[in-house]
C-alpha cells in the first residue's frame, strides 16, 4: 500500500495552494479562462476515468448540461445557494448515470461511444423543444449566494472561483486516489481482457457501471460551474453533440498520465480557444482542428508527456 | 389519407439523400474500420460546390438540364479531391490506431474543414433551385410533388441496386468483401489493401458529396449544414448495422418516415426521435438490425 500522500496528492495540494496565492493577481478575462478550463477539465477527468477502460463516450455533454440545467432548477425553486447548486447538479447527473448504466455497462467500443452520443442528443432535442425550459435560448443563472451572501459583479466571479478550486481539488484527489484503489487498478483489466477479469471473479460489467457514474458526477460538476461562470444554459453550447466532441478532445490532448493532466489540457484548450477567438475568428475551428490533429499524430500520449521527460514518472496508457 | 401521402413522400425524400450519405460512411467503416466525422464536411462541400456551379451554369445561359451534370460533376470533384486528401494525408497514418482516436482525428479535420467552407463560400447562403424548376411537379393523391424529389428517391434505388451489384457480382467486390472479412488474410491472397481502402475511401466520399449536391437545389445551402447531417447518418448506419449496405438503406427508410411523420404529427419530438429510434434499436439489437452479435472473444 502506497502513502496516502503521493506525488499527485502533493502536486494537486500545493497547485491548489497556488492558485489561491494567485488570485489577487489574475485579471478578470484570465479568471474566466481558469473557471472555463475547470469546468471543461472535470468533464476531462470524468472521460479519463472512462478512457484508462478503453471506453469512450462521444455524449457527455449530456450530464455536463444535466448538471447545468440541475442548478438552475435548485436557484429557481429551491434555494439560491452555490453548494446547494453543485449538490443539485451532482444527484440529477449521478441519478441519470446510474440508471442509463444498467443499459450502457453492456456496450463497449464505437457502440458505447455512439449510444451516449444518442442520449445526449435526445437531451439537447428535448431541452431545445420545451419552451418551460427556454427552448434554444436556455435559462438564467445570476450569480449564486454562498451560505446566505450574495456577491455580484467582480465579487461574484472571485466567490465562484473560490468554490471551483477547492472541489476541483477535492474531487481530483478523489478520483486519483479511486484509480489507485483496486476498483480503480481494475480499468486497465476491462480494457485489455474482460473475459479473464471475470475469471478472476470481478464483473467487468460493474466497474464499468462505477466508471460511468463517475464520470458522469464530474460533468455535471462541470456543468455546474461552467453555467455559474457563463451565466447561462442552453443546449446549443451544452448539450449539442460537438460540445461532447470537444471534451473528447482535451481528454486527448491531455493524456492519460495523470489527473491533473486534463486540467493542464483544459487550460491550454480555452488558451487556444480565446486567443484564436480573439484573433482569428473566422479560423478559430481550423486552428483547434489543426491542433488536434498535431497532438494526435505526434503526441500520442497528450500534453502530459512532455511534461514527465524525466522517466521516473507514473506509468502512462500508451497504446 | 393526403397526410400519409405526404408522410410517406416526404420520408423516402429525406430517407434518399441521408441513404447517400449513410451508404458511404457504411462502407467506408467495414472496409476502413473508420468511423469518419469528415462525411459531413464531404456532405457540405457537395452541395456548397453544386450551388456555386449549378449557378453558373445558368448564369452563363447554357442549356437546359445542365444542373445535373453539374451534380455528377460535383459530388466527383469533392470525392476524387477531398477525399484523396483525407485518405492519403491523414487517415493512412492512423489505421493502425485505437479506433476512438481516429473518430476523434476526423473529427478534429471536420472542425478544421467547417472553417475551409466559410472561407471558400463566407456566411450567405446559396441557392440554385433551376433544376428543380425544370423537372416540374406531378400530382399524387391530390397533392403536388416536385419531380425533382421525387427523381431523388428514383437515383438512390438505383445507388442502392448499383452498389449491391457491384459489391456481389464483380470481382471488386470480391476483393472488397474479402478485406472487409479479413485485412490480413486478403493481403495474403495478393489483394491490394492500400489501393482498396484510397479507392473505397473515394467513393464512399463521392457518395456523401452526391448527397450533398442532389439535395442542394432544394434547400437554402448555408453554413452547418454538415453538423447537422453527420449525426443523422451516423444514428442511420448505427440502426442498420455499421458496415451493412442493406442496413444503411433500411436504416434511411426508417429514420427518413419516423422523421417525416413526426414533423407532421408531433413536431415536439422532431428534433430527437431519430436519437430514441437508435437507442431503441441498440437496446434489442446491440450492433444494429443487419448485423449479428458477435461472441465475445478471449
Amino acid at each position: 500500500m502506497t502513502r496516502l500522500a503521493d506525488r499527485t496528492v502533493i502536486g494537486l495540494t500545493l497547485a491548489l495552494v497556488a492558485l489561491f496565492a494567485a488570485m489577487p493577481f489574475i485579471p478578470n478575462w484570465m479568471m474566466f479562462v481558469f473557471l472555463q478550463s475547470f469546468a471543461r477539465g472535470a468533464v476531462a477527468l470524468g472521460l479519463l476515468v472512462l478512457w484508462r477502460s478503453g471506453l469512450i463516450s462521444f455524449g457527455h455533454a449530456l450530464f455536463f448540461a444535466t448538471g447545468a440545467y440541475a442548478a438552475v432548477f435548485v436557484q429557481r425553486m429551491v434555494v439560491d445557494d452555490a453548494l446547494a447548486m453543485v449538490a443539485g447538479g451532482l444527484v440529477a447527473s449521478g441519478l441519470l448515470a446510474f440508471v442509463l448504466g444498467f443499459l450502457l455497462r453492456r456496450y463497449r467500443g464505437i457502440f458505447f461511444a455512439l449510444l451516449n452520443m444518442a442520449f445526449s442528443m435526445v437531451l439537447w432535442g428535448l431541452l431545445a423543444k420545451t419552451e418551460a425550459l427556454g427552448s434554444t435560448d436556455g435559462l438564467g443563472i445570476t450569480p449564486p449566494a454562498f451560505f446566505g451572501m450574495k456577491f455580484t459583479g467582480d465579487e461574484g466571479k472571485v466567490a465562484i472561483y473560490v468554490l471551483a478550486v477547492i472541489l476541483t481539488w477535492l474531487f481530483s484527489v478523489a478520483v486519483h486516489l479511486y484509480m489507485r484503489s483496486t476498483l480503480g487498478a481494475l480499468s486497465n483489466a476491462v480494457r485489455e481482457n474482460e473475459i479473464r477479469l471475470e475469471y478472476l471473479g470481478y464483473s467487468a460489467e460493474r466497474v464499468v457501471h462505477i466508471k460511468y457514474v463517475v464520470s458522469a458526477l464530474l460533468a455535471g460538476f462541470g456543468g455546474v460551474i461552467m453555467g455559474m461562470t457563463v451565466g447561462v444554459v442552453d443546449p446549443e453550447s451544452m448539450a449539442f453533440w460537438t460540445v461532447s466532441g470537444e471534451f473528447v478532445f482535451i481528454t486527448i490532448l491531455s493524456g492519460t498520465g495523470n489527473v491533473a493532466a486534463t486540467y493542464v489540457g483544459a487550460f491550454v484548450f480555452e488558451i487556444i480557444r480565446s486567443v484564436a477567438f480573439q484573433y482569428y475568428p473566422k479560423l478559430w475551428q481550423l486552428i483547434m482542428g489543426g491542433t488536434l490533429l498535431l497532438i494526435i499524430m505526434f503526441l500520442p500520449n497528450g500534453l502530459w508527456s512532455l511534461l514527465r521527460g524525466r522517466g521516473r514518472g507514473h506509468a502512462t496508457e500508451a497504446k | 389519407m393526403q397526410l400519409a401521402a405526404v408522410i410517406l413522400v416526404d420520408g423516402l425524400v429525406y430517407a434518399s439523400y441521408l441513404f447517400m450519405v449513410a451508404v458511404g460512411l457504411t462502407i467506408i467503416f467495414g472496409v476502413q474500420r473508420v468511423l469518419n466525422t469528415t462525411h459531413g464536411s464531404f456532405f457540405a462541400f457537395g452541395a456548397y460546390l453544386a450551388a456555386t456551379l449549378i449557378g453558373a451554369w445558368y448564369d452563363a445561359k447554357w442549356p437546359q438540364f445542365g444542373g445535373f451534370l453539374m451534380i455528377v460533376l460535383s459530388a466527383a470533384i469533392v470525392g476524387i479531391v477531398l477525399g484523396v486528401a483525407i485518405e492519403r494525408l491523414l487517415l493512412k497514418h492512423l489505421y493502425e490506431r485505437d479506433e476512438h482516436i481516429v473518430v476523434l482525428a476526423t473529427f478534429a479535420a471536420f472542425l478544421a474543414l467547417e472553417d475551409v467552407i466559410l472561407l471558400l463560400w463566407g456566411t450567405d447562403p446559396y441557392y440554385a433551385t433551376q433544376p428543380v424548376g425544370e423537372l416540374g411537379a406531378s400530382a399524387i393523391a391530390g397533392l403536388k410533388f416536385d419531380n425533382y424529389n421525387l427523381s431523388m428517391i428514383a437515383v438512390s434505388g438505383v445507388l442502392a441496386f448499383g452498389l449491391w451489384y457491384a459489391l456481389r457480382r464483380t470481382t471488386w467486390g470480391k476483393m472488397l468483401l474479402a478485406v472487409i472479412y479479413d485485412r490480413e488474410v486478403a493481403r495474403a491472397m495478393g489483394i491490394n489493401v492500400t489501393a482498396v481502402f484510397l479507392t473505397t475511401f473515394v467513393i464512399g466520399s463521392m457518395l456523401a458529396a452526391l448527397g450533398g449536391a442532389y439535395l442542394a437545389p432544394t434547400i437554402s445551402v448555408l453554413p452547418g449544414i454538415g453538423v447537422e447531417v453527420i449525426v443523422i447518418a451516423f444514428a442511420v448506419v448505427v440502426i442498420g448495422g455499421m458496415g451493412s449496405i442493406p442496413g444503411a438503406l433500411i436504416g434511411a427508410v426508417i429514420v427518413g418516415l419516423a422523421r417525416a411523420a413526426s414533423v407532421h404529427l408531433v413536431p415536439q419530438i422532431e428534433l430527437f426521435v431519430i436519437y430514441i429510434i437508435m437507442a431503441a434499436v441498440l437496446i434489442f439489437r446491440p450492433e444494429g438490425l443487419f448485423v449479428p452479435v458477435k461472441a465475445r472473444k478471449i
